[in-house]
């Protein structure tokens, strides 16, 4: 018999869906604008967290030693800075690399490769690039430096400077706006998802407040709160998916046609890539959501009515 | 079988609806509770359907209190009842078929039970060719009958009528009448109210007339009178 009613349940569900087309027509438009503001979230969210990263990448500090540093000194400092939890990458750059580089970087500047050839010697120092995993490290780093300016031959520092205190500035103010975007961001896409959420919720109430006689009539023909309930919340899951799917199609030709401009604005990231890239991810969170948000709607929103 | 013990409703100081009412229905009885509007027959039969509760006294049906009971048990004892109102309370989006399957279905019966039982009750009451019919295809008197068809499909131990044939015109009343009166004379009890001095005079049975919240006459084989 449990099963018998199962598929009466269900089936009730489906044929009240159908049989209230207008009605599940608009819930299904509400739904379908609730979890349209969730995907946009989503995507937001991604797009932010791609050009901080980027951003992020862009900002390192770099030790310029003295020529007459020796490399066995220059490379114990970059084993111990690589024991420090804050650094994420740091890259020897030996002397020999330097002049390359700059060479690279001047080769169709004579006059100063003349000048450099002039010299003879090296005069470049080599160098260490550091990567911290958050911007807001560079501070500790920078200090770990100054303290590891003893070690050194002869009592005198083998390292010539470290940019950080020229570029402290910028660094400083990339990390206030990373932590206020985010801050900004997570509060923004809770509102935004309480309030169309709520929005969707008041929906199915209504539509269940026009049923509230048929819910009545139902239990004085001796039907069970459980039999009353659950093609409601049938139907519920049953808008929640419909909104998820077209939500999903509608996706398609949005995230196309701001595709090429965020990777634009944002370089590196192409939102119809990355829909596509997490298609499966995206719409298992809007299915689940519309499910969730449909079930619990008419669950709740049942409720009410019961106390016959 | 049925017995009211001394129920009151008091909505407020100014509006009791039933004061002290006290009878008792036999099995197989046809009852008809007659009185003005407002003389409190409606909240009689929602005391009996546990739709409402009692602000003192008691409601029997058989040895069980009705409004002693759990919420579960108040959907099985509704079972034992089939109601019918004024107002029809078919269920919109279900065809007459379906409304009546709804019963059956609320009660656990099987697939085979409804395929059988439900065009032979809706034949029963002349509807069978409107078995597909959604309610707002049909007629008010066309309405009651699916209500009734729905009310007598589990075979339950007592019928309530509240003012069946109130929103009927005279033929589709005489007929509604006529149903009634088969389901009892097949030996289900009837409880009917109404207004209607043709219907209770016609029928020749138990009357029960309440006026503001009191039984005032209790007649074996009454007239409609007040």
């Amino acid at each position: 018999m449990f099963w018998v009613k199962v598929k009466r349940v269900v089936w009730t569900g489906f044929v009240n869906f159908w049989r209230n087309g207008f009605v599940s027509l608009s819930t299904v438009l509400v739904m379908t604008v609730t979890l349209f503001v969730i995907g946009s979230l989503l995507f937001s969210n991604a797009l932010l967290n791609a050009s901080l990263s980027e951003l992020q990448d862009k900002v390192d500090v770099n030790v310029y030693f003295l020529t007459s540093a020796s490399e066995t000194d220059i490379l114990s400092l970059k084993k111990s800075l690589e024991a420090l939890p804050e650094v994420a990458v740091a890259e020897y750059v030996s002397r020999a690399q330097a002049l390359d580089n700059f060479k690279k970087r001047h080769e169709n500047d004579a006059l100063t490769l003349q000048a450099l050839d002039e010299l003879g010697d090296n005069p470049l120092g080599a160098v260490i690039n550091i990567r911290a995993k958050e911007t807001s490290q560079y501070e500790g780093i920078a200090k770990f430096l100054e303290g590891k300016e003893v070690l050194s031959k002869d009592g005198v520092s083998i390292i010539e400077k470290v940019n950080f205190y020229q570029n402290k500035a910028a660094i400083d103010k990339l990390t206030r706006l990373i932590d206020s975007s985010e801050r900004l961001g997570i509060a923004v896409a809770l509102i935004l998802s309480v309030l169309s959420v709520l929005i969707a919720f008041n929906t199915i109430r209504l539509i269940i407040f026009i049923s509230r006689e048929e819910i009545s009539v139902m239990r004085l023909v001796g039907a069970s709160n459980k039999y009353i309930r659950g093609p409601f919340v049938v139907s519920g899951v049953m808008y929640g998916v419909v909104a998820a799917v077209i939500t999903l199609i509608v996706f398609v030709p949005v995230t196309y046609w701001l595709g090429s401009a965020t990777n634009q604005f944002f370089s590196g990231i192409n939102l119809f890539n990355y829909y596509l890239d997490n298609f499966v991810s995206v719409g298992l969170v809007l299915v689940g959501s519309g499910v969730v948000l449909g079930a619990v709607s008419s669950f709740l929103a049942v409720r009410r009515y019961l106390t016959v | 079988m049925i017995y009211f013990d001394k129920v009151s409703k008091i909505y407020s100081d100014n509006s009791v609806a039933l004061s002290e009412v006290s009878f008792s229905v036999a099995p197989k009885e046809f009852v008809s509770i007659v009185g003005h509007s407002g003389a409190g027959k409606t909240t009689l039969l929602k005391m009996l359907l546990a739709e409402e509760r009692p602000s003192a006294g008691s409601v029997f049906f058989e040895s069980l209190n009705v409004h002693n009971l759990e919420k579960t048990s108040v959907t099985k004892y509704r079972r034992r009842i089939g109601a019918v109102f004024q107002d029809f309370r078919l269920l919109p989006h279900k065809t007459a078929f379906e409304n009546v399957a709804f019963a059956m279905e609320a009660a656990g019966k099987t697939d085979q039970e409804i395929g059988s039982d439900v065009p032979h009750v809706l034949e029963l009451v002349d509807l069978g060719s409107k078995m597909l019919n959604f309610p707002h295809e049909l007629s008010g008197g066309e309405k009651q009958r699916v209500a009734i068809a729905r009310a007598i499909v589990n075979q339950p131990d007592v019928i309530i009528a509240d003012e069946p044939t109130g929103n009927l015109d005279p033929i589709n009343t005489f007929e509604i009448v006529q149903i009634l009166k088969k389901i009892n004379d097949l030996g289900t009890t009837v409880i009917l109210t109404t207004h209607n001095k043709g219907v209770v005079d016609s029928l020749g049975k138990r009357v029960i007339t309440l006026d503001r919240g009191k039984i005032v006459r209790d007649d074996r084989a009454g007239k409609y009178s007040l």
